[in-house]
């Protein structure tokens, strides 16, 4: 996984609450290898009109935040399918933090594994964010994951809190198996005690090939 | 003394193999439930050079592309070489790391959600990982089940545990019983509207009270299946009779001393009188009505009786955007009856409905009726399908002129080639409104499959009790 550490890069403002995976990456295009390039199908639908031309009103098609990293997003960002594509996606576009009042569980944990901050701060202060973002000259958000700030448009500051881990894995860019294999001696331990105490939930005897 | 616990913190405490100084558990994964999608989790796998801990604690299932016509073909069946890939490569990513496989020509395929609970591999106090986001299903027979991406299934398979922090808890109680002729898919739709689609984002949410327990096991998958749908981690009930009845004599379910030792320590996993909740939420089952959704998100659903609501009456502005956005995708003027709005097609099927409690219920209503519009029937499991068949429930279809289609997610997602052209409109029995989920341009009403039977032979969004008199 690529570390992370700061970016300072264009930040775009999703105003739609309850952003799902399908509207991020469709499920017709979860079957395509990653190596087809999933930058293609970012908001594949949502961007483009009943046509197929891309939607003037959809920011990312706005030529101000067409290079954008960052996405400031509204409520419940990444709700629906637990499609990691839906991150790739995203990585594949350049994105590599995200900031919401809450996101779907899977997606951050996907986002997580992937080397993609997600920052929650409270619904008023992404509004404000968003709104500012909309109305700046360039609209430039500097991230820094070690010291959490975020340098607003205006240059003035704003904290916010990472979970102690996930900034450990992510400055470090640490695969995440690696660290639990570690806890090969307790997953060991834990797994005869548990069949001891559970005889009946270990598929052994009874299995079958389909 | 030691407050009650509820049955997550009992599920979780059994679980945790390691504690790590921020909190966070490495909690031990049961049962890991794969799908065609989980390709990249094997990818990374063979990329890294992992090997798999335990295999027989996995099961694969051929269900999101397989195709539900011409299947006496197999794979030869799959015109599309991409689709055709998928299957093929669940079947050689099963074969090849030794892991079970429900698959395509096996009378046991079908959806991961329904052949879990069918086969017994879904068990009460079990935490179940699926790559599917519709794992929280199996939180109906009181497992902790929910759906990971392909990163953490290759982390699954590589270790057998998943870092979790402890969930915050929710209990939604179901205070009173549905009246007759409602289901358990118009209880969640209406549990849906009113804590959001995020309402339970970062909660496990328990379901309780006598309007749960009166639920049949199948009814109770449904509530479950749609947990995630209120941005919920999980979903679970306490295991009761009522789940001991259905899990015994299943495959893989516990026999002979081990079933009594396994029925002894479920009986110890309800939530205990005092145990308390982070969140609480009370809903009276007897003033629900049919569901129905009029707009993209599962929250956008209303009383079958009512009309599609009137953005200018909202006076929160973000919801105000999303209902103008639905209505404009949905093609729907405010103020419009629900019951006058026509459809194009019909899906009843999805890992919300399609095991043989549905279909009982859609047949009861197809039957001496023709459909006035396509409507296409997807069994869950191609046992359910040999059930149906064994009930002569096929045979009321056909004859009320609904396909009877072969098991797999189907229209639900439209990824195995089943969808709506764009413009559609349908009524359909699963799980997601969401713009193009059954293709693009496609619009979806959720409803209960009672529901969606009666559109089917009505041609428009109908209040089922007006056909059965019920109600």
């Amino acid at each position: 996984m690529e570390p992370f550490n700061t970016i300072t890069a264009t930040a775009v403002p999703l105003d739609m609450a309850n952003v799902n995976t399908d509207q991020i990456f469709p499920a017709r295009f979860i079957r395509k290898p990653r190596a087809v390039g999933y930058a293609q199908f970012t908001f594949h639908d949502v961007r483009r009109g009943e046509d197929g031309s891309l939607r003037p009103d959809f920011p990312l098609n706005e030529d101000r935040f067409r290079d954008a990293r960052i996405i400031v997003g509204g409520t419940n960002f990444g709700c629906g399918s637990s499609r990691e594509g839906a991150v790739y996606t995203l990585i594949d576009s350049g994105f590599r933090a995200l900031i919401a009042p809450s996101f779907g569980d899977i997606f951050a944990a996907n986002c997580l594994k992937n080397g993609v901050l997600t920052i929650t701060l409270a619904g008023e202060i992404v509004a404000g964010l968003r709104e500012q973002l909309r109305g700046a000259d360039q609209p430039i958000l500097a991230i820094d994951l070690e010291t959490e700030t975020i340098v607003k448009p205006d240059g003035t500051k704003l904290g916010f809190a990472a979970d102690p881990f996930q900034k450990h894995c992510l400055l470090n860019g640490l695969n995440e198996i690696d660290l639990s294999l570690e806890f090969a001696a307790e997953m060991a331990a834990f797994e005869a005690a548990y069949r001891e105490r559970f005889p009946w939930l270990m598929p052994g005897a009874e299995r079958k090939r389909g | 003394m030691p407050r009650g616990r509820t049955i997550i913190d009992k599920i979780w405490d059994s679980h945790v193999v390691a504690r790590r100084d921020d909190g966070e558990c490495l909690l031990y994964i049961d049962r890991l439930l794969l799908q065609e999608n989980s390709f990249h989790g094997f990818d990374k796998i063979r990329r890294e050079g992992r090997a798999i801990r335990n295999p027989g604690q996995a099961f694969a299932f051929s269900d999101h592309y397989v195709p539900t016509l011409g299947r006496e073909k197999g794979l030869d069946g799959i015109a599309d070489p991409e689709i055709r890939k998928m299957v093929e490569l669940i079947e050689s990513d099963s074969r090849d790391n030794d892991i079970t496989l429900f698959g395509l020509g096996d009378v046991r395929q079908g959806i991961l959600h329904v052949v879990g609970p069918e086969q017994g591999i879904t068990q009460p106090g079990l935490v179940i990982a699926g790559a599917d986001s519709h794992t929280s299903t199996h939180g109906a027979l009181g497992a902790y089940a929910f759906g990971v991406g392909s990163s953490e299934v290759a982390h699954v398979l590589a270790v057998q545990g998943l870092w979790r922090p402890r969930p915050k808890t929710m209990r939604v109680v179901v205070e009173t019983v549905l009246p007759d002729g409602i289901s358990s898919k118009d209880l969640i739709l209406a549990i849906i509207g009113k804590i959001g689609a995020g309402g339970a984002v970062g909660h496990v949410v328990e379901y309780a009270g006598p309007g749960i327990a009166a639920l049949s096991v199948e009814q109770r998958m449904t509530v479950c299946n749609m947990s995630i749908e209120a941005g919920a981690r999980a979903g679970l009930i306490c295991p009761d009779d009522k789940v001991y009845a259905y899990v015994r004599g299943r495959p893989y379910a516990p026999k002979d001393e081990l079933w009594d030792k396994a029925v002894a320590h479920w009986r110890t996993l309800a939530s205990d009188a005092d145990a308390r909740y982070d969140r609480e939420v009370c809903i009276a089952a007897s003033e629900i009505a049919p569901m129905v959704t009029w707009g993209t998100s599962p929250e956008q659903a209303a009383p079958v009786t009512g009309s599609v609501p009137d953005p200018a009456d909202e006076r929160d502005p973000d919801r105000r955007a999303r209902m103008e956005r639905a209505l404009s995708y949905m093609a729907l003027m405010p103020g419009t009856e629900l019951r006058k709005i026509a459809v194009d097609r019909v899906f009843i099927g999805s890992c919300t409905n399609s095991r043989i409690e549905d279909l009982r219920i859609a047949a009861a209503i197809a039957k001496g009726r023709k459909a006035r519009v396509p409507a296409m029937v997807v069994p869950g499991s191609g046992l359910v399908k040999q059930q149906a068949e064994q009930e002569g429930l096929h045979e009321i279809f056909l004859a009320a002129g609904f396909e009877w289609r072969s098991p797999g997610c189907s229209m639900c997602v439209g990824i195995n080639g089943d969808m709506l052209d764009p413009g559609e409109r349908c009524a359909s029995t699963s799980n997601r409104n969401f713009e193009g989920r059954q293709g693009p341009g496609g619009r979806t009403h959720l409803m209960s499959p009672a529901m969606a039977a009666a559109a089917a032979v009505t041609g428009h969004i109908t209040d089922v009790r007006e056909l059965t008199g019920i109600g």
